[in-house]
């Protein structure tokens, strides 16, 4: 499989009042052609930061301190402010959250799907236009030809986010990324977004990026799954690792703490105990070390390396040390590993 | 069983109508009824736009309701005036807990003015001593640390703020609570943790809740019976694990349907339900009795089918 985005080593800085916040401290990550990838985290873990830099849509207070970020092997880090007009929305684009803020009130939707295309491409307008209908179909928006010259505030929240899409994928881009696409949709209307997401991808072979909060829809979306704390990855494998064979305690904590519909009403949730530290002292340890039961001495002094779990799959944890003492993950986490040995056929690995 | 307990709140045929004669006329609430029963904690889900919300505000009586009654321990609370004495009276006995803590509370007040606003409107502490012991135990109630009662909520997180709102509804010592999405705002770690906040704070002081929410998996686990809304409309009401097994409503089901689960082998088995709205509703129904403690909105010909 061929590496389309490779991130390497990001670190990324912010300057505050307060002093230096080190939002992104260290992260390698990579995309492969013609799969998505989610990357999961809570607010502040630096999710968004982090595929902002690939666009390099930053804000004024960042500053990317180290790293690379390798687009078909050269350095988008390297590239000019007009090198850099040319990929965003044409080859890599991108889907923000919010719907009714990521459009122009002003102007009408047929052009808004157009801009791009003229921007990037030598067309007439007429064939633009015509171009924006065809994607408005195919993203599913009724009637394309007429509802071309309406605003946006005559779309309902799910419709304007097809009209989003429709915009970052009319240049057919090889990458989209796609930064909490559904996190403001009703869940009938999320599940549409999600299903058109991934028909686009078959059709036009766009590799994604998804990010998200919610780990019910990095199950239904995601080939791989990186899993981000206070600004560093600290579990990433195929979605079948990731949810069966979860090696982090923030993971099994992530997985945890859901109620699912079978959870029994007369228990307790599971909770992480505690909140995310504050990132303009970054502990000196494992990050997660302060809320995490299995924490062990050495993860208040060193910060774990990677270990291998798999070909695919890596964790940052001491708990994976050959040292490291054999713990018991929560119940629900136990499950998900018998569910594992069963798809495994049984076989020890 | 629910017939035997006592209501807290009766819902009466509660209509709800904004810009009532115009053009744009809009029925958020179009003729609901349903009891909640004291000690229980009754979920009411939907999607945007369904009515769930304005259903919690006409309740607390942060609109006027259009028509329809709505009873509160018995008594009829739909026509108080704002401002009256009995108006203060019901707002002491019925709370709100609300969606977005950052908005909800006022940045230039310090915690403790926030959570003994209640206090010092009904009179409730006789002295500054009393009223900062009291603000001390709300939020020890919270698990917050009363230390930290000087200072404002932009120094909280997401988190730490809801439970300073949750702090505020119980200052005047409440029987029933209106929580609007109290944690759609907050982080899935922080989720859990307010969760098991508000069910201690149940357990201790035997409240009352009504939890309005989106997030179905997270109703299920906490209701003990839920009403789903469509278009001002209550589609169905059952317990909450009558609702998840044996859903009736169409609505419901597609409802049900779409919820994602942290599980990549169900994801892949998948079968969504579409809702098609002209198909489902007509003229002729009405929410009525189809299985005991089991409500769907349905004519009498669709009823009989399920009896």
């Amino acid at each position: 499989m061929e590496k389309i985005l490779d991130v390497k080593n990001l670190n990324v800085d912010f300057s505050t009042y307060n002093g230096t916040v080190h939002a992104i401290r260290g992260v390698d990550f990579h995309l492969n052609s013609g799969e998505t990838l989610a990357i999961v985290g809570e607010s502040g873990s630096g999710k968004s930061v982090t595929v902002r830099t690939v666009l390099q849509l930053m804000a004024k207070n960042s500053k990317i301190s180290k790293g690379e970020i390798l687009y078909h092997d050269e350095d988008l880090l390297k590239k000019s402010e007009k090198e850099m007009d040319d990929i965003r929305g044409n080859k890599i684009s991108m889907i923000f959250q919010d719907p009714m803020t990521s459009l122009d009130p002003t102007m009408t939707i047929g052009k808004q799907v157009a801009e791009p295309l003229l921007i990037h491409n030598k067309v007439s307008k007429s064939d633009a236009l015509k171009r924006a209908e065809e994607v408005l179909r195919l993203v599913g928006i009724p009637n394309p030809k007429a509802r071309m010259k309406d605003y946006p505030h005559q779309f309902s929240g799910g419709q304007r986010q097809r009209i989003v899409i429709a915009i970052a994928i009319v240049n057919y881009p090889e990458i989209l990324i796609a930064d909490e696409p559904t996190t403001a949709l009703d869940v009938t209307v999320q599940a549409q977004i999600i299903d058109l997401l991934k028909e686009l991808q078959q059709k036009i072979g766009t590799s994604i990026i998804f990010i998200t909060h919610d780990l019910g829809v990095v199950a239904g979306i995601a080939d791989r799954v990186a899993v981000m704390y206070a600004g560093k990855l600290v579990e990433y494998g195929n979605v079948d690792e990731i949810f069966y064979n979860p090696q982090h305690p923030y993971t099994w904590g992530l997985l945890d703490s859901m109620p699912t519909l079978d959870t029994d009403d007369q228990n307790r949730l599971n909770s992480i105990p505690g909140t995310p530290p504050n990132l303009l002292n970054p502990p000196k340890g494992d990050a997660f070390a302060p809320r995490n039961a299995y924490a062990m001495e050495i993860d208040e002094e060193e910060q774990p390396p990677f270990f291998k779990v798999s070909k695919t799959h890596y964790a940052a944890t001491w708990l994976l040390h050959p040292d490291a003492p054999k713990v018991e993950p929560p119940k629900s986490i136990q499950e998900r590993f018998e569910k594992y040995q069963e798809m495994l056929g049984g076989s020890v690995k | 069983m629910a017939d035997e307990k006592t209501p807290i709140v009766q819902v009466k045929h509660l209509k709800q109508y904004f810009n009532i004669g115009k053009a744009n006329e809009v029925k958020a609430v179009d003729d609901i009824s349903f009891n909640i029963y004291k000690g229980e904690t009754f979920g009411l889900v939907g999607e945007s736009g369904s009515g769930k919300s304005t259903t919690g505000r006409s309740i607390i009586r942060l609109y006027n309701p259009t028509s329809g009654q709505i009873l509160f321990e018995g008594d009829d609370i739909s026509k108080i005036k704002n401002r009256s004495p009995r108006m203060k009276q019901f707002r002491q006995q019925m709370q709100m807990i609300f969606q977005d803590p950052y908005a909800s509370l006022n940045p230039r007040m310090k915690v403790k003015d926030i959570i003994a606003e209640g206090l010092d409107i009904n009179g409730l502490t006789k002295n500054d001593d009393e009223r900062t012991q009291r603000v001390e135990e709300l939020l020890d109630m919270v698990h917050l640390n009363p230390e930290h009662m000087s200072r404002y909520p932009y120094e909280f997180s997401g988190g730490q703020r809801q439970r300073i709102g949750i702090a505020r509804a119980l200052a005047v010592d409440p029987q029933f609570i209106i929580a609007d999405e109290p944690i759609s705002a907050l982080d899935v770690s922080i989720q859990a943790q307010v969760v098991n906040l508000l069910q201690d704070i149940q357990k201790q002081r035997n409240l009352t809740y009504m939890f309005i929410a989106h997030d179905l998996s997270m109703v299920k686990y906490i209701s003990d019976r839920i009403a789903v809304m469509y278009s001002g409309k209550i589609v169905e009401l059952a317990s909450s694990d009558e609702i998840y097994n044996n859903p009736l409503h169409p609505y419901t089901q597609s409802l049900l349907s779409a919820i994602p689960v942290p599980d990549p082998e169900v994801e892949k088995t998948r079968e969504r339900i579409d809702f098609d709205h002209k198909k489902h509703f007509s003229d002729d129904q009405r929410l009525q009795e189809v299985q005991p403690g089991h409500f769907l909105y349905c004519n009498d010909e669709q009823a009989t089918k399920y009896r």
